[in-house]
C-alpha cells in the first residue's frame, strides 16, 4: 500500500485555532500518513518553545460558550483574555483533552515535519532561538514540493 | 478474551486514544492482541476507522457501562 500524505498550512495563533493542525497531524501520522505542517503568519507562534502566549479571546468570538453572558464592553477590559484563556485551559484539562505541548510532542514523535515560513520570521523579526529545534525554515515553494504529492491538503 | 498488552485510555479525549493505540501497537509483533479501554464515546467510530485504515483488525468492540473496550490484532 502506497503511503498517503497530508499537508496542512497553519495560519492562526490562538488557542482554539492551534488545536486543529496538531490534532489532525498527530492522528494522520497515527494512521500511517506522511505529514508536513507549514506554519505561516500567526501560526508561527505555535512553534515557540514557550506556548504560554497562545491565548483565546472572547472578543469578536460570539460563538464561544461562556459560563455567564458577557457584554462586549466587559470582554474588552484588561485581563479578560488571560482569564478566558485560564478558564479554557482548565476546561481542556478537566475533559481529558491534550495540551498543545503534548499534541505537538506527539506529532514530532510520529515524525510529522514542521516547516516555518522564513518570510514571516523576517517580517516580524522573530528570533529563531525562540522556536523548538525540530523545525525547518522555508517558503511557499518548499511547501508546494510536498503539497503537490498529497492526498489531503488543508488550510487552517 | 486473551490479549498481550493493555492500554488504559480512560479519561482521554480525541485524538489521544487513537494516537496512543498506534504507539502501543508499535511495540508489538504481528498477530499479538491489544486491549484498549476508553471512555471517549467518539472512540467507537474512531477505533473502527483506525482499524480500517491501518490494517490492524478490530476483533471486538463492546460497551461496558461507561467504558468502551476494544481488541485489536496487530497486522
Amino acid at each position: 500500500m502506497e503511503t498517503k500524505r497530508m499537508a496542512i498550512i497553519a495560519t492562526k495563533g490562538t488557542l482554539d485555532m492551534a488545536y486543529p493542525p496538531f490534532i489532525l497531524a498527530s492522528t494522520a501520522a497515527a494512521l500511517g500518513y506522511e505529514v508536513q505542517v507549514f506554519f505561516t503568519f500567526y501560526g508561527l507562534q505555535l512553534l515557540r518553545k514557550d506556548l504560554s502566549d497562545v491565548k483565546i479571546s472572547p472578543l469578536a468570538n460570539p460563538a464561544m460558550p461562556m459560563p455567564v453572558p458577557m457584554p462586549v464592553f466587559v470582554q474588552m477590559l484588561p485581563g479578560m483574555e488571560t482569564m478566558a484563556t485560564m478558564m479554557m485551559k482548565n476546561k481542556i484539562k478537566s475533559k481529558g483533552v491534550a495540551s498543545l505541548e503534548e499534541l505537538r510532542d506527539l506529532c514530532l514523535e510520529a515524525d510529522v515535519k514542521f516547516i516555518a515560513c522564513q518570510m514571516t520570521v523576517d517580517l516580524f523579526d522573530f528570533d529563531k532561538d525562540d522556536f523548538i529545534g525540530n523545525v525547518e525554515f522555508g517558503g511557499a515553494s518548499t511547501f508546494m514540493e510536498f503539497a503537490g504529492k498529497t492526498d489531503i491538503c488543508l488550510f487552517i | 478474551m486473551d490479549f498481550d498488552k493493555e492500554l488504559d485510555a480512560r479519561g482521554l479525549s480525541c485524538p489521544l486514544p487513537i494516537v496512543k493505540t498506534k504507539k502501543s501497537l508499535n511495540d508489538m509483533t504481528a498477530g499479538q492482541v491489544l486491549k484498549v479501554v476508553a471512555t471517549d464515546s467518539g472512540s467507537i467510530k474512531d477505533m473502527q476507522a483506525f482499524a480500517n485504515q491501518t490494517g490492524n483488525p478490530l476483533i471486538s468492540s463492546e460497551t461496558q457501562g461507561a467504558e468502551y473496550v476494544f481488541y485489536l490484532r496487530k497486522g
